[in-house]
C-alpha cells in the first residue's frame, strides 16, 4: 500500500515537471511526424510488393509508428533517474521513510504516461491523414497499451543501465546503440514477407515486434485476437523482469553509498 | 538522556579508511557541532547516523534507535539537511516541502499548515510557489532546512549549513539555527569545517581528523585546555632554533613551528609579556619579521591536538 502511495505521490511530482514544460512532448513528437508524413509517403508504393494487409502504407505505418516512438522515449527514461542522482534528490528521499521502490517504479511510470500521451497524439495526427484503425475504439486502446508496456519494459531497463552506470555519455551511447537496430529488426516498416528469413526469426525475439504486432492486428482487417493478446502478454511479462532488474540495481546503488 | 550515541564507527571506501572508530555523544537539547577539516570523515559520519551508509563496523543510535537495525524509526525521527541539497529544482518550495511531508506519513490540513509555518519560519513564504531552480543559494539552504523540519524531527542533522554560502548570509543562517534549535526544541547535529561557525553555534564539538575524534567538549573547555595566549614570531633568515631558545629564556613555551618560520608559543598574559619578548629578540640579534598575540581559538585547539595547521589541512583536502 505505502508502495503504491508513495509511487503516486512521486509520479505526480515528476508528471508535474514535465507538465510545466510542454515544450518537450511537443519536441519529441517532431521525429514521429517526419517518419508518419515524410516516410510514410516517401515509400507510399512498397505496399504493391504484397503483403502489407493494406494497400495504404501510412495505415500498415501508423501503429507501428506509435510503437517506435514509445520505445525511442524509454530508452532516454534513465537520464531523469540520472538526474535525480545527480542533484542528491535520491539520496534526500533516501533519509526519509519513502518507499525505495517508488523511487524506481515512479520513473517507469511518468515514462509510460509520457507514452500514452504521445501514442495519443499520433493517433490523433494519423486520424487526420486519412488512417482509420479497423477494430475502432478497442483498436486505439490497444495500441496505446501496446505502446505503453514496450515502454515500461524498456524504461525498467533504462533505468537499470542509469543506476549501473549513473552517467549520462553511457546512456546516450546505450539507447543509440540499441535503438536503431531493434527498430530494423522488427516490421515496423516493412511487411513480415518481404523480410529476409534470418531478420524474420530474428524479429519474433525482438520485444519492439511484439508491441508493432500487437498494434497493427487491430489496425488492420482480419484482426486476430489471440495474437494480440498473446504480445501483450509477452510485454507485461518481461516490463515485469525488466522491472524487477531496475529494484535490483537500486539496491545495488544504495549499497555503494 | 543521549540523543545520539557512536560508537566506534568505521567505514572504509576502496583504499579510503572515511571513519576510523568514530565514538562521540550528543545530549537531548543540544547543538553539538562535528569539526574539521574536508575530507576528515565528518559526512561520512552522518551519512552512517541517517541510515544512508552502511557503517562496516561499530554501532551508533539516534533517538534510542539503532541505526543499523531500525532504519525506519531512525528515518522518522530525524532530519536531514545533505551538504548538496536535494531539492528537486524543478518543482516550487511548497511543493518540495508537501512531497516530503507525504512520504513522512502526513497529509491534509495538518501538512498544509506545517508547510505555511515553516515557510514563515525560515523566510521564504513570498517565493513559496516559484520554481526552486530561480531560487538564491541562501533561500535554497533555507528551503533546505524546512525540508529537514517538515515532520517534527527530535534530531536535525546538517552538513555543512553554510558551504556556498556569503558572509553575510553565513551569520543570518547562524542566528537562524539558533533560533530553529529554540522554537523546535531540537537536538542538532552540524558539520561544518568552520572554526567560528562551530565556536559560534556548538554547545560542545568534537574535532573530527583522519577519521577519528581527536578531541571532544565546549568550546570554552576545549580553549581552556590551552593555559594561556599565543604568540607567533615569525623570523627572517631561518633564526628559528634561536628563537626559541629566546622565547624560552623569557618564561614562553615553544610549542609548534610552522612553514619552518613562525614560532608558536603560550605565554600566561599575552599583552604584558609582549615588551620583553620583543626586546630579548632584539637582544639577541633575531631578525623579526611579526609577532602577534592572540587568545586562543579553535585553530590554536585544533593545531595542539592534532598537531596541524587547519587552515593548511583544509586546502590540502
Amino acid at each position: 500500500m505505502t508502495v503504491a502511495r508513495h509511487t503516486w505521490y512521486m509520479t505526480v511530482r515528476q508528471a508535474r515537471n514535465l507538465m510545466r514544460e510542454p515544450i518537450w512532448i511537443a519536441l519529441l513528437l517532431v521525429q514521429p511526424m517526419v517518419w508518419l508524413i515524410l516516410y510514410g509517403q516517401l515509400f507510399k508504393n512498397l505496399t504493391r510488393l504484397g503483403g502489407f494487409g493494406t494497400t495504404s502504407y501510412i495505415t500498415f505505418l501508423a501503429p507501428a509508428i506509435v510503437v517506435m516512438n514509445a520505445f525511442f522515449g524509454a530508452t532516454w527514461s534513465g537520464m531523469s533517474m540520472i538526474n535525480d542522482l545527480d542533484h542528491k534528490v535520491v539520496e534526500r528521499f533516501l533519509a526519509t521513510p519513502a518507499s525505495r521502490l517508488s523511487i524506481v517504479l515512479s520513473q517507469i511510470v511518468r515514462s509510460a504516461i509520457t507514452a500514452a500521451i504521445q501514442a495519443l497524439i499520433i493517433l490523433l495526427v494519423s486520424l487526420a491523414l486519412g488512417v482509420r484503425i479497423h477494430a475502432g475504439a478497442l483498436g486505439w486502446i490497444v495500441i496505446m497499451v501496446a505502446g505503453v508496456l514496450v515502454n515500461s519494459a524498456f524504461a525498467g531497463l533504462s533505468q537499470a543501465i542509469a543506476l549501473l552506470t549513473r552517467r549520462e555519455a553511457t546512456m546516450i551511447a546505450v539507447a543509440n546503440f540499441i535503438g536503431l537496430p531493434l527498430l530494423f529488426l522488427s516490421t515496423t516498416m516493412n511487411a513480415r514477407s518481404q523480410m529476409p528469413h534470418w531478420m524474420r526469426e530474428v524479429a519474433r525475439f525482438n520485444p519492439v515486434d511484439w508491441g508493432v504486432q500487437a498494434a497493427r492486428e487491430v489496425a488492420l482487417p482480419g484482426t486476430s485476437w489471440s495474437s494480440v493478446g498473446w504480445h501483450l502478454l509477452l510485454l507485461l511479462a518481461l516490463t515485469a523482469v525488466t522491472a524487477a532488474w531496475a529494484t535490483r540495481t537500486f539496491g545495488a546503488y544504495q549499497r555503494s553509498l | 538522556m543521549e540523543a545520539i550515541v557512536v560508537e566506534a564507527l568505521r567505514k572504509r571506501y576502496g583504499e579510503v579508511q572515511a571513519l576510523d572508530g568514530v565514538s562521540f555523544s550528543v545530549r537531548e537539547g543540544e547543538v553539538f557541532g562535528l569539526l574539521g577539516p574536508n575530507g576528515a570523515g565528518k559526512s561520512t559520519t552522518v551519512r552512517c547516523l541517517v541510515t544512508l551508509t552502511k557503517p562496516d563496523d561499530g554501532s551508533a543510535s539516534v533517538a534510542g534507535r539503532d541505526v543499523r537495525r531500525e532504519t525506519a524509526a531512525v528515518r522518522k525521527a530525524i532530519g536531514y539537511v545533505p551538504q548538496d541539497s536535494g531539492v528537486d529544482g524543478f518543482g516550487t518550495g511548497r511543493e518540495n516541502l508537501m512531497l516530503q511531508g507525504r512520504v513522512q506519513g502526513m497529509g491534509g490540513r495538518e501538512l498544509r499548515e506545517r508547510a505555511e509555518e515553516l515557510l514563515e519560519l525560515v523566510g521564504i513564504a513570498d517565493a513559496a510557489d516559484r520554481i526552486v531552480r530561480n531560487y538564491s543559494g541562501g533561500m535554497r539552504r533555507r528551503l533546505d532546512i524546512a525540508l529537514g523540519l517538515v515532520h517534527r524531527p527530535r534530531v536535525l542533522f546538517l552538513d555543512e549549513p553554510t558551504t556556498g554560502l556569503d558572509p553575510e548570509a553565513r551569520v543570518a543562517m547562524w542566528e537562524e539555527v539558533s533560533r530553529l534549535a529554540q522554537a523546535e526544541s531540537l537536538t542538532i547535529l552540524l558539520t561544518t569545517h568552520y572554526l567560528e561557525e562551530a565556536d559560534q553555534l556548538a554547545d560542545r564539538l568534537a574535532i573530527v581528523s583522519q577519521g577519528k575524534v581527536v578531541v571532544e567538549g565546549t568550546p570554552t573547555e576545549l580553549k581552556g585546555r590551552l593555559a594561556g595566549d599565543a604568540v607567533q614570531v615569525e623570523v627572517e633568515n631561518g633564526e628559528v632554533g634561536r628563537t626559541q631558545e629566546v622565547l624560552a629564556g623569557v618564561g614562553a613555551r615553544p610549542e609548534q613551528v610552522l612553514d619552518g618560520r613562525t614560532v608558536v608559543a603560550r605565554v600566561e598574559h599575552g599583552g604584558r609579556a609582549l615588551p620583553g619578548i620583543i626586546s630579548a629578540l632584539e637582544g639577541a640579534g633575531v631578525s623579526v619579521a611579526s609577532v602577534s598575540v592572540s587568545r586562543p581559538s579553535l585553530d590554536d585547539v585544533y593545531l595542539h591536538f592534532t598537531g596541524r595547521d587547519f587552515g593548511q589541512e583544509d586546502r590540502a583536502a
